[in-house]
């Protein structure tokens, strides 16, 4: 009776054949007829000036062109976690490249000329473009309503200053902890602003038919909150959830970068504007870098302290965050952060500052790993560095330090299960941790690291799923989910939970990108949650499913359902070996008595969960209290780095990532999240690098100069290690996986540099001229010049955290 | 409007055109063809790669009046009477994620294979090394077509062993 598993197993993807032939639709290649109207919008050319006047008529009356929109027209904001995003520039522009208007007209290339046409007015104010000029007192207001604007109870803005978000964790007694401690390390790290780089831009096509409905096709990995978010927002044109209706086919890769709301909503106006006919607005690679959002820059001090026996007594973490013109989403990275910046360690006394900060650059967001890559960059290097002033191996050090499950976290709640320390292992064996080795090469240096990474997913207390499940006459299922199949293989994923329940191939269950009127809710496809909370709620419409099966046969056959059972698409009995009923017989037809009745009906089933544990109402001056986030997801990773000593070109010769996932539902998908989120890791660590002019002006919105990882850019060895504790409110023990392959990346080569030629580099990016300039005695932050990777100038070192002048 | 006319995966098709037009716009707004995808516009990322006169080419570089008599071929053309063997190969190896290079990638490695049916690593990841992926780390995708080559090969060569 124990059937074939199919949990666990390899199973093909579900997507895999619309994929490799090119029938999987994205958004951009549906059609809407030639009554599609194209939209091309004007941007501000400046971080920040009011808005004097802006003359459409030129554009209005070009050929080709339907309708001018500016603020004017559209005087509202929106957001997922606060409403402090325009959806046009209205009296102000806060960052170059912002919407001030949008042309519309019957080809892209008549909208694209008349844009030029339209003519805006600014008188320029100072720019906000340093976190120090923008926490000062008497700081430029970027956001002068900020106390008027609707949020979550979990944000805590300040009014009057330039502070979105700070979120304040306090456990234990720092300053005791300190005292206590036999070494005590201080420093400043810090991380610049990143960019997703889907490959699929964002794009939208909005209909507003005559009936007053408003239907969205958008690249997106959140249907369900674009369509609350917009319910919000769009109000005041009459519309709610009942009048909208988001369809998400497939999408080209998000990384965070489609979560939430950001261009979408413009898309949805003009629609709006122009009833009756369907408005396209596409991104452009560089619109893509500029305006939806970014990965935060941040500052961060750290202060620990630890005992001789290699314990960690306290810590002091102080991160400010560059989150640019709107933080909407971004104060929820900064709040995740300042609920986990302990990293995956036991430590009695901990204060974690987590502050978000408005800037005048553009807005930034939800990024893969959200924020955990970004804080876990100085707290690995610290930790490095800290065994090494004790004299203690680092590897160990870790290991000594290692949270378990039950321990006490920063704000209180418990540890979920996961083994940290069996992973420390299984990387630290992999690179062969310990054994020095030789570069055959002249000139090139070898080093090895060894990082700890944990996240967990950032979502309000009541994130919810659902799923709904129907069989079909060959016996074969629908399954309607609308978490978002993002490349992850989610589909593929939500397939084996109902198969595994069900005793049905995965090939023979049909799951389909989402579309809000039809497919079952889901909060949003973020922070690594959807195979844990889609999963539990698919599983929970299977479980449903069966029972109306077992009912079903139990009374058309009179049979009790103790002594049915599901095995190879049939319902069988343990009385009677030889019955079996296979699905299809019944499922939708019925089953016929001896009478001529049919008994039974279309069978189908629906599951819901919500993480029903969780609260965000921890005490705002110690965040203790809550238990704000449902489970850590922990693991290890290690790199062996060869460094030039003359250039400072460094080539990874092989990178190692173990994580403990819970149940790999599909451990081949699983190794495909753990070799792209290395690669991608290893990039922003090594070469990514982003760069604005002193006005806040992005210079390399594009690929030639904001290089992302070629095949040429791989390392030569990749070794996925999947461990396996279960998560007990997990489907089938499954926990997430997908940000966390990003998070160890920084650190573990700053700790290889560091390894292999003795030198500390404490500012991201890691690249080859910082190594080379580096062995050359030349301190890069004075030779850097006046471009910004975020808003942040001058010497780390010399930041002195401060508030409002305090 | 200029009058061109293109071998589109094997059929004739004869359409006006601008001058300007590139070819990617020209096929996907003009020929239904959507396999091709726009992800830069400018070169950098080898999405819109089809193959002209069998060449793996970047069609936002190239205007549809110069593909006039040419024979263009697109992902639209290659599956036809099912999926061809390195497509089979990239669905059983997850050579995929977000599947959004994959019709470039597909057609860059095939005219790689048709070129060198025996190519090493480096001869791979250097056709390849224009179209981008951000969600794979590549690994895959350059493992299945190495693959694919040796198992072509090894048919290849066992059948002109057994011929007489
Ligand atoms: S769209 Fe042609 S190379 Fe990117
Ligand atoms: S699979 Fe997503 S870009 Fe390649």
């Amino acid at each position: 009776m124990s059937a074939k598993r199919v949990i666990g197993t390899a199973a093909v993807r579900v997507d895999g054949m619309a994929k490799v032939t090119g029938a999987a639709q994205y958004v951009d290649d549906m059609e809407f007829g030639p009554g599609l109207l194209h939209a091309v919008l004007v941007e501000s050319p400046h971080a920040h000036a009011l808005i004097r006047k802006i003359d459409t008529a030129a554009a209005e009356k070009a050929p080709g062109v339907v309708r001018v929109v500016t603020g004017k027209d559209i005087p509202y904001m929106f957001g997922l976690y606060m409403q402090d995003r325009n959806i046009f520039a209205r009296d102000r522009v806060r960052f170059v490249g912002e919407q001030v208007a949008a042309v519309v007209a019957e080809t892209p290339g008549a909208a694209l000329r008349a844009a030029k046409l339209v003519k805006v007015t600014y008188a320029p104010l100072p720019a906000v473009l340093s976190l120090d000029e923008a926490l000062k007192e008497n700081a430029v207001l970027i956001h002068p309503d900020l106390g008027n604007y609707l949020r979550v109870p979990w944000f805590f803005p300040r009014p009057g200053t330039n502070i979105a978000h700070w979120r304040k964790t306090r456990k234990g007694d720092v300053e005791k902890g300190f005292r206590q401690a036999d070494y005590i390390l201080e420093d400043t790290y810090t991380v610049p602003r990143y960019a997703h780089c889907p490959i699929e831009t964002h794009a939208v096509t909005g209909l507003f038919d005559l009936s007053g409905r408003l239907t969205l096709w958008a690249s997106s990995q959140s249907p369900y909150a674009q369509r609350g978010v917009m319910a919000v927002a769009l109000k005041p044109f009459g519309l709610s959830h009942r009048d909208i209706r988001i369809v998400t086919p497939y999408v080209g890769g998000g990384f965070g970068g489609k979560a939430g709301v950001s261009m979408e909503i413009i898309g949805a106006v003009l629609a709006i504007v122009m009833k009756g006919r369907p408005v396209k607005l596409n991104w452009t690679r560089e619109q893509e870098f500029m305006n939806t959002s970014q990965r935060q820059g941040v500052i961060a001090r750290i202060k620990m302290g630890v005992k001789k026996n290699g314990q960690i007594v306290a810590l002091e973490h102080t991160l400010h965050w560059d989150a640019g013109a709107s933080a909407e989403y971004g104060a929820n990275v900064v709040n995740a952060v300042g609920l986990s910046a302990t990293g995956p360690y036991r430590i009695p006394n901990v204060k974690i500052d987590s502050v978000c900060v408005y800037t005048n650059m553009p807005p930034c967001g939800a990024y893969r790993g959200f924020g955990y890559s970004e804080f876990h960059f100085g707290l690995e290097s610290h930790m490095t560095r800290i065994a090494q002033a004790i004299g203690m191996d680092p590897v160990q050090f870790r290991k000594r330090n290692a949270i378990r499950e039950g321990d006490t976290l920063a704000y209180g709640a418990h540890m979920n299960p996961g083994n940290l320390r069996g992973a420390i292992d299984r990387v630290a064996k992999e690179i062969r941790w310990g054994k020095k080795d030789k570069s055959a090469k002249p000139g090139k240096a070898v080093g090895k690291a060894v990082a700890c990474f944990w996240k967990a997913p950032a979502m309000p207390p009541n994130a919810a799923s659902a799923a709904y499940l129907k069989f079909n006459e060959d016996g074969s299922l629908n399954l309607c989910v609308s978490g978002m199949e993002i490349g992850q293989g989610f589909l593929t994923v939500m397939a084996q939970v109902a198969a595994e329940v069900l005793t049905v191939p995965v090939e023979k269950i049909r799951v389909e990108t989402p579309d809000t009127d039809r497919n079952s809710y889901e909060w949003q496809t973020v922070g690594s949650h959807v195979t844990w909370g889609c999963g539990n709620a698919v599983r929970a419409a299977a479980e449903e499913v069966k029972a109306r099966l077992l009912a079903t046969v139990a009374r058309a056959k009179f049979l009790k359902v103790e002594d049915l059972y599901l095995a190879d698409e049939c319902v069988k009995s343990r009385k009677d070996r030889k019955f079996a009923l296979p699905f299809r017989s019944f499922v939708i037809d019925g089953i016929m008595r001896s009478n001529g009745n049919f008994i039974g009906g279309p069978i189908h089933g629906t599951g819901m969960f919500m993480p029903e544990f969780t609260s965000a109402l921890g005490d705002p001056e110690t965040s203790q209290g809550g238990h704000p986030n449902v489970h850590y997801t922990v693991g290890a990773a290690g790199i062996v780095l060869e460094v030039d000593k003359e250039t400072g070109k460094m080539t990874v010769r092989k990178a190692v990532l173990a994580v403990d996932v819970g149940q790999a539902i599909n451990p081949e998908l699983v190794k495909g999240q753990i070799v792209g989120g290395l690669v991608q890791g290893l990039a922003t660590a090594l070469f990514e690098d982003i760069r604005y002019d002193a006005n806040g002006r992005l210079l390399n919105p594009n690929f030639t100069d904001y290089k992302i990882p070629t095949t040429l850019d791989c390392p030569a060895e990749i070794i996925p290690i999947i461990l396996e504790t279960p998560q007990p409110d997990g489907p089938f023990g499954a926990r997430g996986v997908g940000e966390h392959t990003m998070v160890a990346c920084a650190p573990m080569v700053a700790d290889a540099i560091d390894n292999a030629i003795g030198i500390r580099l404490k500012t991201m990016p890691l690249t080859a001229e910082k190594v080379a300039l580096a062995l050359r005695g030349i301190d890069y932050d004075s030779v850097k010049g006046d471009t910004l990777g975020f808003c942040f100038r001058g010497k780390p070192c010399d930041y002195r955290f401060e508030v409002g002048g305090h | 409007m200029k009058d061109i006319a293109i071998r589109l995966n094997g059929q004739v098709r004869r359409l006006a055109v601008n001058p300007n037009e590139t070819l990617l716009e020209v096929l996907r707004g003009k020929l239904g063809i959507k396999t091709p995808k726009e992800g830069c516009g400018r070169g950098d990322c080898g999405a819109c790669t089809v193959l002209l006169n069998g060449k793996a080419v970047r069609s936002c570089l190239i205007l549809a009046v110069e593909a006039d008599g040419q024979s263009v071929t697109t992902l639209e053309g290659v599956g036809r009477a099912g999926p061809t063997a390195l497509q089979k190969a990239f669905i059983r190896s997850n050579a995929f994620q977000c599947g959004f290079c994959t019709p470039g990638v597909v057609l860059a490695a095939s005219a790689l294979l048709a070129e060198k049916p025996a190519p090493t690593e480096l001869d791979v990841r250097e056709a390849l090394a224009g179209n981008l992926c951000r969600c794979t780390g590549y690994e895959a995708m350059v493992k299945t077509v190495m693959a694919a080559a040796r198992k072509s090969n090894r048919k290849r060569s066992s059948s002109r062993r057994s011929r007489p």
